[in-house]
């Protein structure tokens, strides 16, 4: 199977910091991959890239062989159109309800009519187990909600790749295990590959078919969940045993 | 921080912004000429800016020239000149109090709501969200507000200017005891079709100034909930402060262009 996604020696500063320092990548289509790393560690910007939010200083993204680097803003609008992106905290439209947020990439790309578009927005919430919360606005939902229907709103254009930046933060373990499965289905379900950004071992082990670890700017590690639960590499076990020593607590 | 090194920084800052206002107005109509205007979006903005403006605008109108009024009849009645004091209000209202009284209160009312609404958006990621899903931000967002103050600011500075001759005839003639027929006769002899030109494009520029700044202000926030603040008062006094600039160069231009002087 062809790849999806290609990444070649992305490198990114952000003021005087280098995030990201050469990152190499390739996701599959279908394929569940996980990025883990520090906090702050650059896998946020590394999403960003991925949608084309941000433009990288050298490198490359590739996706379906068109380099999103190369494209004007509006040029890109095509391309994200195959990419769905759930933001940390949801990026609901907070002056629409969940009906309106769901029903706004269909109706934005005009090709879906005004039934169709309701049976799909309540299907997108039968899958996210919301059903019945059209008429909500986003102030009146859980965080756990809010990550829901984000996730829906990402999902309904049946993007061939979604991203999730940390899908699982800030959310009890129930929630968070719930939203897991969720992303599973959902990749099941409309066969999409998917990058998930995260650093709760517990959703990484249950999403991933390849983990990359990323530490200081690079993947430092590659691997399936077998593989990482097994490295004996001490910067790799650490972050994985959610081990720190003296110098972490610094930071 | 030296002198020197303080005031290049402020050069160095302001040339950036002129930078980034010029742009930002550049791609508002290239926007508008590529994806046209967003009809519901536009008119619930028109809605905003204009009819729920209008009572703060009105009453603003009325007793700016109810005051006025009162107080250019005390200094005339010295000179026995009180039926100038209907076209004496009247040219003022349209030359300078209108507009710019009118616009003052809109970068307070509107353009904070603006700074504010876009700013919030842009630090809880939904200006991200709409370029994700494929949206163009400035198509989105800043062209409606943009449009509906190029037509809400110039019928609100009419507006205004009508109501402020409005209560300065009734400030003036049933409470100071000014001769009705002169006053009116005064004011409409007096008043040029060339004076409610300028208030009208006035009020449109002043319009425009309002929505590019607020507009440039919430897409550029301060990090964090204090910077939506921070940045909703830049842009109120910022629009203020370029409205009063701008009024001083207006003055030379449209007085030029519509009285030959």
């Amino acid at each position: 199977m062809g790849d999806l996604l290609t990444i070649t020696g992305l490198k990114k500063s952000l003021g005087a910091t280098e995030v990201l320092k050469g990152i190499n990548m390739h996701v599959a289509a279908g394929e569940n991959v996980v990025v883990m790393g520090r906090s702050g560690g650059g896998k946020s910007v590394l999403l960003r890239h991925i949608m084309g939010l941000m433009k990288p200083d050298e490198g490359s993204v590739h996706f379906k062989d068109v380099e999103l680097q190369e494209l004007s803003e509006e040029a890109l609008n095509p391309y994200r159109r195959h990419i769905g992106m759930l933001f940390q905290n949801g990026a609901l439209f907070d002056s629409m309800t969940v009906e309106q947020n769901l029903a706004f990439p269909l109706r934005e790309r005009g090709e879906t009519g005004e039934e169709e578009m309701k049976e799909r927005v309540g299907e997108a919430l039968e899958i996210v187990d919301l059903p019945g919360q059209n008429k909500k606005l986003p102030s009146e939902l859980s965080g756990g909600m809010k990550k829901r229907v984000a996730l829906a709103r990402a999902a309904i254009g049946r993007p061939e790749l979604m991203l999730y930046d940390e899908p699982t933060t800030g959310l009890d373990p129930v929630v968070a295990d719930s939203i897991n499965r969720l992303i599973i289905r959902l990749g099941d379900r409309l066969n999409m590959a998917s990058i998930v950004v995260t650093h709760d071992m517990a959703s990484a082990y249950m999403i991933a078919d390849r983990i990359y670890y990323l530490h200081e700017g690079q993947f430092y590690f590659e691997g399936t969940p077998n593989e990482i639960q097994q490295c004996d590499d001490p910067l790799v076990s650490k972050f994985v045993n959610g081990i720190s020593d003296q110098k972490d607590a610094v930071l | 921080m030296g002198m020197t090194q303080a005031l290049g920084r402020w050069l160095l800052n302001g040339f950036t912004i002129t930078g980034e206002i010029s742009l930002l107005t550049a791609d508002i109509f290239r926007a508008l000429m590529r994806y046209g205007l967003r009809w519901r979006l536009f008119l619930e903005q028109v809605y905003f800016v204009g009819i729920r403006s209008q009572f703060v605008i009105l009453t603003t109108g009325a007793f700016t020239g109810a005051v006025f009024a009162v107080q250019v009849h005390f200094q005339f009645v010295r000179l026995g000149m009180e039926s100038a004091v209907g076209p004496t209000v009247s040219v003022a209202m349209c030359r300078e109090l209108g507009p710019v009284l009118c616009c003052l209160l809109l970068a307070g009312r509107v353009g904070a709501a603006m700074a504010a609404e876009i700013s919030s958006m842009k630090i809880t990621e939904q200006i991200d969200a709409l370029r994700s899903l494929g949206v163009y931000p400035v198509e989105y967002l800043i062209v409606p507000r943009f449009m509906a103050m190029l037509i809400s600011a110039p019928v609100l500075t009419a507006l205004a200017l009508g109501m402020g001759i409005g209560c300065g005839y009734l400030a003036a003639v049933p409470l100071l005891g000014v001769d009705g027929a002169y006053y009116w006769e005064n004011t409409i002899k007096f008043t040029e079709t060339s004076d409610v030109m300028i208030a009208l494009c006035k009020g449109t520029i002043f319009g425009i100034v309002i929505a590019i700044i607020s507009c440039h202000k919430g897409l550029n926030p301060q990090p964090g909930t204090a910077g939506v603040g921070k940045t909703t008062t830049e842009a109120v006094v910022n629009s203020s402060l370029a409205i009063l600039v701008v009024n001083f160069f207006l003055t030379f231009i449209l007085n030029s262009l519509f009285l030959g002087n």
